[in-house]
């Protein structure tokens, strides 16, 4: 798996938040597209979607309630971690920044009074979960979805050979390592 | 993407060394759902079918495709939970577990991690403290959760070429297992537990769990330490190793499946009236409708037939043996607690030897009742009918009257022709009461056990007496 650069694709989304006034003014707000893929640019890789909302908080929690979302500062070791797990790449001080930007729009949802309330996971937990009745309606098209893939040997798609983690933060060559 | 559970027992046992080490032991069971179509696509469910033959757009994760329920899986994950005695959570949710590996494509698999279809179960089972069967000790097992899950796709690796094959029909073995262990002193908190793989058999899972328990007290006992990792059983050399693949623990970011609304299930008092009934699935109807569960049935063929408890776990343990033993009983005047002999001692041994299933069985339950008939009507003895049964098992299409005539295993019942027998026994050996068993002993040889002993007993006294 290659790693993408997650400043380029924030600088490329387009939009505008939805909140008031607090969003720093230079635009970069971030859309979190439930389950849909982000748009891909130039190098025609997977993109896994931003999910703003769970990214892991180390340092500086922002104070019970009060302080309207200060700018929160993520150590290397998050960033790191997040590079291994989601393999995005932040590339340079610019990416970094737009993730701490992120983090800090998100927890403008800490100044509601959740107190007594159940946490909602789902915008759909009014709706029906529609059951599929036990029939065989799909598949069988080996051909087509083959087409998709750069390689194949026989039907089979073709995968580099097991997992290749992301080296160790001391052997890449990244950004994050002078910081 | 054929569905899964996710079973978890924890359960817990003593052994003693230097200090005493209690040892945990966790299984998860993925057990993939007997059904058409798979759980969230309408592609076949099939065993051995050809590469991404059985793969729609969504199997394949390709944009913009969603996961749509399949209604028999939630049927059978409900069935499942009541038939372990769990807890059904009417409300139950779904949650993305992210990883990277090539043969999971979207990224991500959606199972229950959080709040699954049933939890709080359990399981009892028994277990021979000797090998004879005759002490059994009931034992319980807790279940955490019984959750529904997608499978993976299967890997196929090509070391020689240095690429990995990926086949996404999933639908490959139907029960898997993977077991977590760790040990602690007794009164301290659990140990760092380790996770074992590639599991393949339940013998093997016995001597894997054996193998890492003694492992980890051994690392503890020279002052290492455990690390939380994933290992896999080597059977050839019947130990765990380091798995290459995996980095230590794994950070799965659960998250609520954004795709799916939570599922709810219903019962009797709760199911609304005008809904669309295909769209309901009823626990209350779905518990009307369940089979007798294993120990409801050991029960009723105690209670039916006067066999001993450890006899019903046998005739449970082999497919159709129940079955067949049933039909013995309807077609004999044998009582079933003779019968029983017959089909644990003789059917089901002859069985084992030769790795033969019941239906594979060349006695049928006919011939066998047959032969006990015979028994019952005392024309053969019951070494004499041992005798037929070793016929019968070769299959060669003999009634057992066919095969007593042409062994000539009959019962001498005439008076006359064994007083003559007896005679010429007794001219051997001098008239000693002490060897009255050993003559009849030696009566029976001479006929071929086709003499009946109680006649011979009768008449050698009668001898002696002269």
């Amino acid at each position: 798996m290659r790693a993408l650069g997650l400043g380029r694709w924030l600088r490329s989304a387009p939009g505008v938040g939805r909140l008031p006034r607090r969003v720093p003014p230079d635009r970069t707000v971030l859309r979190a597209p439930a389950g849909s893929p982000a748009p891909v640019p130039a190098a025609g890789r997977q993109r896994p979607p931003a999910q703003v909302g769970r990214l892991g908080r180390s340092s500086a929690r922002s104070g019970a309630g009060g302080a309207s979302a200060a700018p929160r500062h993520v150590t290397v070791e998050v960033l790191d971690h997040l590079e291994h797990l989601a393999l995005v790449d932040f590339r340079d001080s610019e990416g970094v920044e737009r993730l701490q930007k992120a983090i800090q729009f998100a927890d403008q949802l800490h100044e509601v009074n959740t107190d007594g309330v159940e946490p909602m996971d789902s915008v759909l937990e009014d709706r029906c979960l529609y059951l599929r009745e036990d029939d065989v309606t799909e598949g069988n098209c080996t051909e087509e979805l083959l087409k998709n893939a750069r390689e194949k040997v026989e039907e089979y798609f073709v995968a580099p050979p097991g997992n290749i983690p992301l080296p160790k933060l001391e052997e890449r060559e990244t950004f994050l390592k002078g910081s | 993407m054929s569905s899964i559970f996710k079973l978890y027992f924890p359960s817990l046992f003593f052994f003693f060394s230097l200090a005493p080490w209690v040892p945990v032991v966790g299984l998860e069971i993925h057990a993939q759902i007997s059904s058409n179509s798979k759980l969230f696509s309408g592609s076949q469910v099939q065993f051995a079918a050809p590469p991404n033959s059985l793969v729609s757009f969504f199997d394949a994760s390709l944009p913009g495709t969603l996961p749509v329920l399949n209604r028999r899986c939630v049927e059978a994950a409900v069935m499942t939970g009541l038939a372990l005695n769990c807890s059904i959570n009417k409300k139950s949710l779904f949650d993305r577990k992210h990883y990277f590996y090539a043969d999971l494509p979207a990224g991500y698999q959606i199972t229950q991690q959080r709040v699954p279809i049933a939890v709080n179960g359990s399981l009892s089972y028994s277990l021979c403290i000797d090998n004879k069967m005759s002490q059994m000790v009931t034992k319980t097992v807790r279940i955490k959760q019984i959750q529904l899950e997608q499978d993976s796709g299967k890997s196929l690796h090509d070391d020689t070429r240095s690429q990995t094959l990926v086949d996404l029909n999933r639908a490959e073995g139907q029960l898997r297992v993977d077991a977590n262990v760790s040990v602690h002193h007794p009164g301290e908190p659990y140990g760092v537990r380790t996770e074992v793989k590639n599991i393949n058999s339940i013998r093997f899972l016995a001597k894997a769990v054996d193998y890492e328990i003694q492992r980890q007290i051994e690392e503890l006992e020279s002052g290492r330490t455990i690390l939380n990792e994933t290992r896999a059983f080597d059977s050839k050399l019947g130990c765990t190793v380091p798995m290459r693949d995996k980095e230590g623990k794994q950070d799965y970011r659960f998250m609520p499946e954004p795709n799916l609304p939570p599922l709810i299930l219903y019962d009797a008092k709760s199911l609304p009236a005008n809904m669309n009934h295909q769209q309901v699935v009823n626990i209350d109807w779905i518990h009307e409708r369940l089979p007798d569960l294993p120990s409801v049935k050991r029960a009723k063929l105690v209670e039916r037939y006067g066999i001993l408890p450890e006899h019903s776990f046998t005739l449970l343990n082999e497919d159709g043996l129940t079955e067949f033993f049933e039909d013995v009983i309807k077609q004999t005047q044998m009582k079933p607690k003779k019968v029983i002999g017959w089909i644990l001692k003789d059917l089901l041994s002859y069985l084992k030897q030769h790795s033969l299933k019941v239906k594979e069985s060349p006695v049928s339950s006919f011939l066998l009742a047959d032969l006990l008939n015979r028994l019952e009507e005392k024309e053969i003895s019951s070494t004499a009918a041992k005798q037929v049964f070793a016929e019968l098992w070769k299959g060669e299409g003999k009634t057992p009257l066919e095969i007593v005539k042409e062994k000539k295993l009959q019962l001498i019942q005439d008076q006359k022709d064994l007083e003559q027998i007896c005679q010429a026994v007794m001219a051997i050996k001098a008239g000693n009461r002490k060897v009255l068993n050993k003559l009849i002993g030696l009566v029976q040889r001479e006929t071929q056990g086709r003499s009946n002993p109680v006649l011979v007993k009768q008449l050698l006294e009668k001898k002696l007496s002269e």
